[in-house]
C-alpha cells in the first residue's frame, strides 16, 4: 500500500495530536457534565424525586458519553502506543482508582432505582458522587504531573522503567501544583454539570445547580489563572535540542531534550495560542454570568467554550511534547517520537474521517429526541422504567 | 514455577477477562433476541410482544451495564499491566480496539439509552430501528475485539522495525481478514446467541413450571429455540473452522489440545479421552477415534499434523535462528542508518524468529550468551501445560453437542407439539442455565492458555510483555478487582433474580386484555379479531 504516502508522516502526527485533543475535549464536554451532575447530586436533590430528576437528565445519554473515554483510551493505544504504555503503567494505582470509578458509575446509574430501600438508593447516590468527583480530580492531577514531567526512562529495548517505590509513585502524584490542576478540572466539570442541570431541570434542582455551579465557575477561573501564574514563575519546561527529524521512526531515544525555565516561551514563539487560555478565562466568566442570570442554552455553550479553552491551552503550550520525563529528559515523549507507524496513522485517520461525522450525527439526533426538561412529574409517572 | 510479577499479572488479566466474559455472551445474544421480539411486535401489533421486549430488555439492561463496566478494565489493562506488550504491538493491536470504539461501541452505547427511555418519544418503527442498532453495535464490537485477539493468535500483516523496537503494520487487510479472527468471530458470537437462547428458555421454563406468565414464556421459548438451534449448529461448525485454521497457524496449541505427542501418519486419530502425562510425553488410557483428527484438522487424508515432540524440535531451530536476528538487531540499533548491509540482510533473513530468541530472556539477559541447556529449556517452554487444555476443550465440545440436542428438542416441541413441554424437560432447561457460560469460559481458557508461552504467537513471550511494576501494586489492584467484582456480582445476581421473580410488570392490563381476546378467538368464540388491535376494546 502506498496510498498513505498521500499525507506525510509529519502531517499525520500533527493531525493525530489534534485528534487526541478532540477526543479529550469530546470526553470532557459530554461525560464531563455526567460527572458534574454526579458531584452535584447530593446537594441539588434533597428528596428522592429531586435526585431522580437530576440523574435522569443524564440517564439516557451517560452511556454514549462514556464511550468518549473508552475511545480516548483506544485511540491513544492505536495512535500513540508509547504514550499509552508509559502513562497507563506509570500512573498505575491512580489509573486503578479511575477505573474503579468508571466501573461503579454505570452500575450506580442502572441499579440505583431498581430497589425501593432508601439506604440502597442513598448508597448509590454517594457512589455517583464519588465516581464523578474522584476521576475529575485525578484527571486534573494527571495533567498537572504531565506538565511538570514524569519520572521515567526507557531502556535500550524501550522497556519503561519508573523511578521510585510504588507508594512514592502514587502519593508523589499529589504535589501542590498537580492538586491545583485537579481543582481546576473538578471545578470546571462541576460548573459544566451546573450548566447542564440549568438546561435540563427546573424548580429547586435547577436553582441549587445554578447557585453551586456559579461558585464552581469562579473557583475554576481563579484556580486556572493561579496555575498560569505558577507556570510562569515556578514550573520548568522542556525543549528538543540538536538536529532532529519530524518524520522519522518513533523512538524517543533518537532525540535530545533539555529542561528550560518555563513552558510559557511557547507564547513568544506562537503568539496566537494565547487564544486558548483567553477562551478558557472568558468562557468561565461568561458561564458564571449566565448561571447568575438564569440563561439556559447560552450558559451551556459558554461552559463548553471554557472547557475547550482550558484543555487546548495545555496541549498548545506543551507542543510538541506529550509526556516529558523529569528524571531523564531524553526519554520524553513528543509528537515526533511517540506515534504509531505512518501506515497505522493513515488507516486510523481514514476510519475516523468516516465514523466520527456519523457518530456526531446520530449523537445529535439522540439529544434532539431527548430534548426538553426532565420534570418531577416525568419521574413519578414512570417510576419503574426510569433511573 | 516461581510466582512473580508475570504470574500475578497473568492471574489478574485472566480473572478480569473471564469475569468480563460472564456478561458479554448474554449481551450479544439477548440484544438480538430482544430485537427479534420487537420486530414481531411491530409487524403484528400484538401487545404481548412489546411486553416481552420490555421484560427481556430489562434483564438485558441489568446484564449489559456490567459488560460495559468490566470492559473498560480490559481496554485499560494492556497499558497498565502489559506496557511492553502495548509498546511492542500497539501499532497493530491498538487499531482494531480503537475502531471498535468508533464503529461499534459508540453505536451501541448511544442508542441503548434511547432503547430504554425512548418508548414514548419515538415511533414504533424508529424504536425498532434503535433496538436493532444496539444489537448490531454489540455484535460489531465482538468483531473488532476478535480481530485484535485473532492477531495475537496469528500475527499476520506486520513486521518488526529495528529502529522503533516494535512490530509495525504492513498490511491492514491481512489483519482484518485474518482467517483466525474471522472463524473466532463467528464462533464467539454464535456462542453468545446460544447463551442467550439457553437463558431465555431456562427462565421461561421456570415460569411454566410455576404456571406464571405462561403466554410470555411459551412465546419466548419458541423464539429462543429456533434462534438457539441455528446458533448451536453454527457454534459447533465454526468451532471446527477454528480448529482447521489453527492447523496452519497454531500447531502447538492444536497438538496440546489433542495431547498428540508424536506426529502420526496421516490421517491422525482423535483422542476422545485419555490422561495426558507431560513428564513422560505420552497419553495414558487414550480412547482414539481413527482418522478423525486428520479430517477435522486438515480436511484431507494425506496431510500430516505435527506432534508436540516435532514442534519442540522446530522451536529449537527457530531459537537458534532468532539468536542470529538478535545479534544483528543490536548492531542495527546501534548504527541506525549506517548499519552494515550484510548484517541488515542477515536480520531480514532471521527476523521472523526474533521472538524465539526472546524466550531465552527468562534464563539469560543476553540471548547470545545462552548455553545449550538453556536453549533446550527454552524450546521445551513452547509446550503449554497439556492436561488443562485437553480437558477444558473436551468439556466445551461436549456442552456444545448438548446445546444442539437441547435446542433441537425445544424447537421440535415448540413447532410440532403445540408448545407443550413435559415437566422434566422444563427442569432440565432451568438446570442448564449455567452451562453455556461454562462452555464459553472453557473456550477462552483453551484459546489463551493454549497460546502460552506467548502473548503474540511466535512474536512476543508473555514473560517479556509485562510492565515494570512492583508485586505490591499488582497485588493491590488484584485484591481491589476481586473485592469489587465480587460485590458487583452479588448485586447483579440479586437484581436478576429479583426481576425474574417479579416477572413482566409493564403494559400488564393491555396485554392481559389482548391475551383474553386472542384466546377467545382461537377457541372460535370471536372471529373478527384476526390482527390484534389493542386500542379497540372487545365488544361486550
Amino acid at each position: 500500500m502506498i496510498l498513505h504516502d498521500l499525507i506525510s508522516y509529519e502531517m499525520l502526527r500533527v493531525i493525530w495530536w489534534g485528534l487526541l485533543g478532540v477526543l479529550l475535549i469530546g470526553f470532557a464536554l459530554t461525560d464531563g457534565f455526567d460527572m458534574g451532575v454526579g458531584v452535584l447530586l447530593p446537594f441539588v436533590g434533597k428528596t428522592d424525586v429531586e435526585r431522580r430528576v437530576a440523574i435522569n437528565t443524564v440517564g439516557p445519554v451517560w452511556e454514549g458519553n462514556q464511550v468518549w473515554f473508552i475511545l480516548g483510551g483506544g485511540a491513544i493505544f492505536a495512535a500513540w502506543p508509547p504514550l499509552y504504555a508509559v502513562s497507563f503503567s506509570g500512573f498505575y494505582l491512580a489509573m486503578f482508582v479511575i477505573l474503579a470509578a468508571f466501573i461503579v458509575r454505570p452500575v450506580a446509574f442502572e441499579y440505583r432505582s431498581k430497589r425501593d430501600d432508601p439506604r440502597w438508593r442513598t448508597a448509590w447516590d454517594w457512589a455517583l458522587f464519588a465516581s464523578g468527583a474522584i476521576p475529575a480530580l485525578l484527571f486534573g492531577v494527571a495533567v498537572g504531573n504531565v506538565i511538570q514531567g514524569v519520572p521515567f526512562h526507557f531502556t535500550d529495548d524501550l522497556h519503561t522503567i519508573y523511578e521510585g517505590a510504588w507508594y512514592i509513585k502514587f502519593i508523589g502524584l499529589l504535589d501542590p501544583f498537580s492538586i491545583l490542576a485537579g481543582v481546576v478540572a473538578l471545578a470546571m466539570l462541576v460548573m459544566h454539570g451546573g450548566a447542564w442541570l440549568t438546561l435540563k431541570a427546573e424548580g429547586a434542582v435547577q436553582s441549587r445547580a445554578r447557585a453551586i455551579g456559579s461558585v464552581a465557575a469562579v473557583v475554576a477561573v481563579a484556580a486556572y489563572a493561579l496555575a498560569g501564574v505558577w507556570m510562569a514563575f515556578g514550573i520548568e519546561g522542556y525543549r528538543i535540542v540538536g538536529d532532529y527529524v519530524t518524520g522519522g521512526p518513533s523512538n524517543p531515544l533518537h532525540f535530545e531534550v533539555e529542561k528550560t525555565a518555563t513552558w510559557l516561551t511557547a507564547y513568544a514563539d506562537r503568539p496566537w495560542i494565547v487564544l486558548a487560555p483567553a477562551m478558557g478565562m472568558v468562557g468561565g466568566l461568561l458561564t458564571f454570568l449566565g448561571l447568575r442570570a438564569g440563561r439556559e442554552i447560552s450558559t451551556l455553550l459558554f461552559s463548553k467554550m471554557a472547557i475547550l479553552g482550558v484543555i487546548s491551552s495545555v496541549g498548545l503550550t506543551m507542543f510538541p511534547f506529550i509526556m516529558p520525563s523529569s528524571s531523564d529528559p531524553q526519554s520524553s515523549l513528543t509528537v515526533w517520537n511517540a506515534s504509531s507507524s505512518h501506515l497505522t496513522l493513515f488507516i486510523m485517520l481514514v476510519v475516523t474521517a468516516i465514523f466520527m461525522p456519523l457518530i456526531l450525527l446520530y449523537t445529535a439526533w439522540v439529544y434532539k429526541v431527548l430534548w426538553g426538561k426532565v420534570t418531577e412529574a416525568d419521574v413519578s409517572e414512570n417510576a419503574h422504567s426510569m433511573y | 514455577m516461581e510466582f512473580g510479577i508475570v504470574e500475578l499479572s497473568r492471574l489478574q488479566f485472566a480473572m478480569t477477562a473471564m469475569y468480563h466474559f460472564l456478561f458479554v455472551p448474554l449481551t450479544l445474544g439477548l440484544s438480538i433476541i430482544v430485537a427479534i421480539m420487537e420486530t414481531v411486535y411491530v409487524m403484528t401489533n400484538r401487545p404481548i410482544w412489546r411486553q416481552m421486549t420490555k421484560f427481556w430488555g430489562m434483564l438485558f439492561g441489568i446484564n449489559f451495564v456490567l459488560g460495559v463496566a468490566t470492559g473498560i478494565t480490559m481496554e485499560f489493562q494492556f497499558g497498565m499491566n502489559w506496557s511492553y506488550y502495548s509498546h511492542y504491538v500497539g501499532d497493530i493491536f491498538g487499531a482494531p480496539l480503537a475502531i471498535e470504539g468508533l464503529m461499534a461501541f459508540f453505536l451501541e452505547a448511544t442508542f441503548v439509552g434511547l432503547f430504554f427511555f425512548g418508548w414514548d418519544k419515538l415511533s414504533k418503527v424508529a424504536h425498532l430501528a434503535v433496538a436493532w442498532l444496539v444489537a448490531i453495535g454489540s455484535n460489531f464490537s465482538a468483531l473488532w475485539i476478535l480481530i485484535a485477539n485473532g492477531w495475537m493468535q496469528n500475527p499476520v500483516g506486520a513486521q518488526f522495525n529495528p529502529q522503533t523496537m516494535r512490530m509495525e503494520m504492513t498490511d491492514f487487510f491481512a489483519v482484518l481478514f485474518n482467517e483466525v479472527a474471522q472463524a473466532k468471530f463467528v464462533h464467539t458470537v454464535s456462542a453468545g446467541y446460544v447463551t442467550a437462547a439457553v437463558f431465555v428458555i431456562g427462565v421461561s421454563a421456570w415460569y411454566l413450571l410455576k404456571h406464571r406468565h405462561v403466554e410470555l414464556a411459551r412465546r419466548s421459548i419458541t423464539v429462543a429455540a429456533a434462534f438457539g438451534l441455528a446458533s448451536a449448529f453454527s457454534v459447533v461448525l465454526l468451532g471446527d473452522e477454528s480448529g482447521y485454521s489453527a492447523t496452519h497457524s497454531q500447531k502447538m496449541k492444536l497438538a496440546a489440545i489433542e495431547a498428540m505427542w508424536e506426529t502420526h501418519a496421516a490421517p491422525a486419530p482423535f483422542n476422545l479421552i485419555g490422561f495426558p502425562d507431560q513428564e513422560a510425553r505420552e497419553t495414558h488410557y487414550a480412547i482414539e477415534i481413527p482418522w478423525a483428527m486428520g479430517l477435522i484438522g486438515t480436511r484431507s487424508l494425506t496431510t500430516e499434523i505435527p506432534g508436540i515432540n516435532d514442534l519442540v524440535a522446530q522451536a529449537e531451530t527457530r531459537i537458534r535462528s532468532g539468536i542470529i536476528a538478535y545479534d544483528a538487531l543490536l548492531h542495527i540499533r546501534e548504527m541506525r542508518d549506517s548499519a552494515d548491509p550484510a548484517i541488515m540482510a542477515a536480520f531480514e533473513d532471521h527476523s521472523a524468529d526474533l521472538g524465539f530468541a526472546f524466550l531465552l530472556k527468562k534464563y539469560v539477559d543476553d540471548p547470545r550468551q545462552a548455553t545449550e541447556a538453556q536453549i533446550i529449556a527454552a524450546s521445551n517452554d513452547t509446550v503449554p501445560t497439556v492436561w488443562p487444555l485437553f480437558w477444558a476443550f473436551r468439556v466445551m465440545v461436549a456442552l456444545g453437542f448438548g446445546f444442539i440436542a437441547t435446542m433441537a428438542y425445544f424447537f421440535w416441541r415448540s413447532s410440532f407439539r403445540g408448545m407443550n413441554y413435559p415437566r422434566p424437560a422444563l427442569w432440565m432447561a432451568v438446570v442448564m442455565i449455567p452451562a453455556p457460560w461454562i462452555a464459553a469460559e472453557m473456550g477462552w481458557f483453551v484459546a489463551e492458555f493454549g497460546r502460552q508461552p506467548w502473548t503474540v504467537d511466535g512474536v512476543l513471550p508473555t514473560a517479556m510483555s509485562v510492565s515494570a511494576l512492583s508485586m505490591t501494586e499488582v497485588a493491590l489492584t488484584l485484591a481491589g478487582f476481586i473485592l469489587f467484582y465480587t460485590v458487583l456480582f452479588i448485586i447483579e445476581m440479586g437484581l436478576m433474580v429479583k426481576y425474574i421473580r417479579k416477572g413482566p410488570f409493564q403494559d400488564v392490563s393491555e396485554t392481559e386484555a389482548w391475551v383474553q381476546r386472542h384466546n377467545d378467538r382461537l377457541a372460535g368464540r370471536k372471529t373478527a379479531d384476526a390482527i390484534a388491535q389493542p386500542d379497540i376494546q372487545p365488544a361486550e
